[in-house]
């Protein structure tokens, strides 16, 4: 313990340098403009503002950087609430509820929620990896790929819940997400799948390409053809924070969400975009009233972002103790660590325990900088949805085309965008929901992998998920939240828990 | 009237003389076929720094990522010939490539105008901490004799750790069950958990693990040891010297540049390669800067040359292997 203050005591005599103090501003406050910029998601952003760090000493850049890293993913869950676009698979499920409260003049409370419930995950995350980063590292080495696959099983169960119509629907969005998924060049034998010869599916279709056309276009292209459901923004804006009575409806939700974030953010292998589905789906099972989701809950807000964030947190614990990343984020900061000729490695806490703390320390002043940066800012973003649809739809859509074209240059991005987006218009007008899709889209990818590499380690035998403990669990676990669904017994309050109406 | 003609005739004129003798005007846009962050990516912003001081002009790194490199460097062999687009090109996109893809738009020997080589990064023979070999020599032999019992982790076909991976097998003639990995990262923290038995894979990657040791190296595949590992015997100390390998990344331009535009782009990476500031950061990565006989266009098209004769034959088969 006397360890741990010491070591956070050099860590804030670092982070808290006037210098320091200032690049983490400036990160996230960038950051955070940038991000909300739809489909500039934190990979982009960071991959844009790298060259900017080049001038700098490494703490300060890593600082900066990680600022940079908040602020896009906060950035990312504003678009979510305010236009409906998900930056990334972390802020799929903010969307549901956030936006449907910006529909009803919420959306600042909505804001604000996110907000706060992003700081208090974020300070929890920071202490956790303060005190326990070295030995929870090992939680990540039990993981083997059948562990893996396991839980991404789970999470494919978790999206039926995600769901609010019918169970059937939910199940062929997620079937057609998985299949999306695998569009691409098949990683072992290097052989084109679903190509039809174009060359710009050799690499799959992108995740931020499929979301913004699913949710932000086809969203576009519905408002479009609905006259009556225009204007209900415009009109009522409401409160601009969230009052006391909506805090304490949010907190149970934002400690439960930062748990099970901070939890699955330690696992490599993107484990953390789980973190806002489960925190979403316990949310759900949890409530009094089932039916308040996706019509704008606030703890559909709450209990996702926190997890959110406190997986972007421990996301660093790989990284920094390990010095392997666990995600694309993390790689991107890898290679920013290695330009500024700090290769990370297990050896980063000892050899330089400056930058390891500061980091550290860090990551709970950009959090608090975050609070300070946003709270005022809610104001100036509820004032954008004023803007009168006429200029909305087309600035929106211009954003998205730059956005994604800013990613790879390909303009056959940008093309995916409109083919997706007149998709997911279909899918809406037939009761298909978008969210599902999106899940098993961004587990199918992993699920084949992992599926894949079990076999092969285990040399073709399936009971390797069974004999491993952590994975006979999750599959039990899987097991039984997919029975719940299905079984005619329970089918009457299946439908009470996941029918809207 | 007649002297705004005359005006504007002059000024057309001294807009054209200065584009004839003083490339660059504008910033230039170099072409990195891999994500932001890899080490292609981090060797292509270090050498682009000092060229741009040497070239007056900013060197932009553009990543365009995608089909294990060729999409950027098709795109970048697309462009105009005039000196403002060139590409860090590397032992994936100009040797291996055409082995594995077959479509490909682009000639690695043929459609570009080499510039030269900016870094290598040697490889090295990596396994899980448990693993019961002691050098080289008893890995060779336990590949050998426990055949497909042994896993071997690479990140993907067409990866340098695949490449290199295949070219390790062929040449001690082992067959090892091959675990893909999407990346680097995710292999090397199998490799640290010991769910794979070992791999092959760039300096710059498995340093850190090494000198952490969780994870433990048997041989550099360079003709001398590395300053950053000084304890890893080289492939020739350890008993396998035909393992003679290196990830190496050079800047390229499309085919048919103007001679002084060419001259200069040449002479740019000359100088930044032999930046002190450069050397002493590819340096800390693991890397090796060109010697002498290395440096250069007529080198690199050598080089180029002669990885695609090694790699295609080696690959062909690996691949054809992989899905009979």
């Amino acid at each position: 313990m006397p360890d741990l203050v010491s070591n956070l005591g050099l860590g804030f005599s670092v982070a808290l340098s006037l210098q320091n103090v200032a690049l983490c501003f400036l990160g996230c406050l960038v950051g955070t403009l940038i991000g909300v910029l739809p489909g500039v998601g934190p990979i982009a952003t960071i991959a844009m503002l790298l060259p900017i760090t080049f001038g700098l000493d490494p703490v300060g850049a890593l600082i900066m950087l990680a600022g940079i890293y908040y602020g896009a993913q906060y950035g990312g869950s504003t678009t979510a609430i305010l236009v409906n676009i998900p930056g990334e698979a972390t802020s799929v499920v903010t969307a549901l509820d956030g936006h449907q409260m910006a529909r009803q003049g919420k959306a600042g409370i909505a804001l604000g929620t996110a907000a706060i419930a992003s700081f208090f995950a974020g300070t929890v995350a920071t202490l956790l990896i303060a005190a326990l980063g070295a030995p929870l590292t090992q939680l990540a080495l039990i993981f083997g790929p059948a562990e893996y696959f396991a839980l991404m099983v789970m999470g494919l169960a978790f999206a039926i819940v995600l769901a609010h119509g019918s169970v059937l629907k939910a199940v062929a969005m997620i079937l057609l997400g998985v299949l999306l998924a695998v569009v691409g060049t098949d990683l072992e034998t290097g052989q084109e799948r679903m190509t039809f010869g174009f060359s710009f599916l050799t690499d799959g279709v992108d995740f931020s390409v499929l979301a913004m056309g699913l949710f932000g276009v086809a969203e576009i292209l519905r408002n479009l053809d609905s006259t009556e459901t225009r204007d209900v923004m415009r009109e009522r804006i409401g409160r601009l924070l969230p009052s006391f009575a909506d805090l304490k409806q949010a907190t149970p939700a934002t400690l439960r969400g930062t748990a099970i974030g901070a939890t699955l953010g330690i696992l490599p292998g993107n484990g953390a975009v789980l973190g806002p589905f489960a925190a979403y789906t316990i949310e759900k099972k949890l409530a009094k009233d089932p039916s308040r989701f996706g019509r704008g809950a606030i703890e559909g807000v709450a209990g996702p972002e926190s997890a959110n964030n406190a997986g972007a947190q421990t996301a660093f614990i790989p990284l920094l103790t390990l010095g392997i990343p666990p995600n694309a984020v993390m790689a991107l900061m890898v290679g920013a660590m290695t330009i500024h000729g700090i290769i990370p490695g297990p050896g980063v806490m000892t050899k330089s325990p400056e930058l390891f703390w500061g980091m550290i320390a860090s990551m709970w002043v950009g959090n608090l900088m975050l609070l300070v940066i946003n709270l005022p800012l809610v104001g100036v973003w509820v004032r954008l949805l004023k803007v009168p649809y006429r200029l909305m739809f087309p600035a929106i859509l211009m954003f998205c085309s730059i956005g994604i074209y800013s990613i790879n240059s390909l303009p056959t991005d940008v093309i995916m965008i409109g083919f997706f987006g007149f998709m997911g218009y279909l899918l809406i007008k037939f009761g298909f929901e978008p969210a599902p899709l999106l899940l098993g889209f961004v587990l199918g990818k992993l699920m084949e992998e992992y599926l894949r590499r079990s076999l092969t380690l285990s040399r073709g035998d399936p009971m390797v998920f069974l004999e491993r403990p952590v994975s006979a669990v999750l599959f039990i676990i899987a097991f039984a939240i997919v029975a719940a669904a299905l079984l005619p017994s329970l089918r009457k309050s299946r439908d009470e828990v996941f029918t809207e109406a | 009237m007649k002297k705004a003609f005359a005006f504007g005739f002059l000024a057309a004129m001294t807009a054209f003389a200065a584009r004839a003798d003083s490339y660059p005007q504008r910033p230039i846009t170099m072409v990195v076929p891999f994500a932001a962050g890899g080490p292609t990516d981090v060797i292509a912003r270090i050498v682009a720094e000092p060229m741009s001081k040497v070239l007056g002009q900013q060197v932009v790194i553009e990543n365009v990522a995608g089909a294990g490199g060729t999409t950027g460097i098709t795109r970048a062999s697309q462009s105009a010939p005039d000196g403002y687009t060139i590409m860090m090109g590397h032992m994936g996109t100009h040797g291996a490539a055409p082995a594995l893809f077959k479509g490909l738009k682009y000639d690695p020997a043929k459609s570009f105008d080499p510039i030269g080589l900016a870094a290598g990064t040697p490889i090295v023979i990596v396994a899980k901490k448990t693993m019961a070999a002691t050098d080289l020599k008893g890995l060779v032999e336990a590949l050998k004799s426990g055949g497909s019992s042994i896993n071997q982790a690479h990140a993907g076909v067409g990866s340098v750790s695949h490449s290199t991976g295949v070219l390790f097998d062929s040449i001690i003639g082992a067959k090892p069950t091959l675990v893909v990995y999407r990346g680097t990262g995710p292999a090397l923290n199998d490799l640290v958990a010991g769910q794979v038995d070992f791999m092959t894979d760039q300096i710059v990657n498995v340093a850190p693990q090494i000198a952490g040791n969780t994870i433990k190296a048997y041989a550099i595949a360079t003709p001398e040891r590395s300053p950053s590992l000084p304890n890893v015997p080289t492939t020739k100390e350890a008993g396998l010297p035909d393992y003679q390998v290196s990830a190496w990344n050079a800047v390229f331009a499309p085919k048919g540049l103007p001679e002084d535009v060419r001259k200069k782009l040449v002479d740019a990476l000359d100088a930044a390669v032999k930046d002190p500031n450069a050397t002493k950061r590819i340096l800390e990565l693991g890397g090796t800067v060109p010697k002498t006989e290395e440096a250069g266009p007529v080198a690199l098209q050598k080089l180029v040359e002669s990885e695609v004769a090694r790699w295609t034959p080696v690959l062909r088969s690996a691949v054809e292997g992989s899905n009979p």
